[in-house]
């Protein structure tokens, strides 16, 4: 009964929490309201989202965050020297294949997302059977290396964080 | 306390809008489609957090309060940027790519998902919208 009423309850709470936070205040009337559009939003779309992920540790979340931020923080700086400083005829940029040990889809998803965000590296595509991922380098000399330390650096996170 | 607030918020404003001209110059700079993804997916964001959090300084400094406002649009603007890039990259990929030449092997039994239909699928096309590619038909 409550699986069916609440199909993602960590859905739920985020939607709550971002209408309370889009209102900028704390009140019974606005509360209620989040309240309402957090049961309506995931039971209208539980169809497009049938399983429920599972997420193993919920606190490593918090430190994963802080270090993609952190990450991100690093990324702009080297991303901006790279710009700046050197020619169009300096870049080494390729295409990169990460082979991928995590099957959740919600894990996947992050950490394309996580890549898209850090240093040089944009993910295009995953391949058919979701078993790898296609990523983008702006200026790397050693492809293999920058697959061996997203693999290390987060995808090891996730998959300790999901699986 | 005024001149520190005030420094504070100058100095995230200046330190934003310099990521944010580097960001835009890496777009006009840079020499094709997926080197160019790198400059609004990265410089951008950097530019735009500190104007955000210049933002909310100066609240807190002027009003006294604590506006949330600004983290929202931080994770908004983190969970769109990917994606909005990833939609960029496929339709390149669809659009002036040659899997066969331009990409490196998946390491898997199937193609890139832009090309290849997945392994449990009867449909035979990558995708019901399929674009004709200009490498190959």
């Amino acid at each position: 009964m409550i699986a069916r009423l609440l199909p993602h309850p960590v859905l739920t709470a985020t939607l709550v929490l971002v209408w309370l936070m889009l209102l900028n205040s704390l009140s019974l009337g606005g509360l209620l309201l989040g309240l309402i559009l957090g049961v309506t939003v995931p039971l209208l779309t539980a169809a497009f989202w049938p399983e429920r992920p599972r997420i193993r540790h919920p606190l490593k979340i918090i430190a994963y965050v802080l270090l993609v931020l952190w990450d991100i923080f690093v990324a702009n700086i080297q991303i901006a020297y790279v710009v700046v400083f050197k020619t169009n005829k300096q870049l080494r940029s390729h295409f990169i294949t990460i082979p991928l040990e995590i099957y959740s889809p919600e894990a996947i998803t992050m950490l394309a997302g996580t890549i898209t965000m850090t240093p040089g590296t944009v993910s295009s595509d995953l391949s058919a059977d979701g078993r790898s991922l296609l990523v983008h380098c702006l200026d790397t000399d050693d492809p293999q290396g920058q697959v061996d330390g997203i693999k290390a650096r987060y995808e090891a996170r996730l998959k300790e964080i999901f699986e | 306390m005024d001149f520190l607030a005030e420094l504070l918020i100058a100095a995230l404003i200046v330190f934003g809008g310099v990521f944010g001209l580097v960001g835009s110059y890496g777009l006009a700079k840079l020499p094709d489609l997926m080197t160019r993804l790198h400059g609004p997916t990265k410089a951008t964001t950097l530019g735009v957090g500190s104007v955000l959090m210049a933002s909310m300084v100066f609240i807190l400094w002027d009003k006294g309060t604590l506006s949330v406002h600004e983290l929202l649009v931080t994770i908004f603007l983190l969970l769109t940027a990917p994606i909005t890039a990833n939609f960029i990259a496929k339709s390149f990929l669809h659009r002036q790519a040659n899997p066969e030449t331009d990409l490196p092997p998946t390491g898997t039994e199937c193609g890139w998902a832009s090309f290849d239909v997945p392994p449990d699928s009867d449909d035979d096309e990558p995708n019901s919208l399929t674009i004709p590619r200009r490498n190959k038909g």
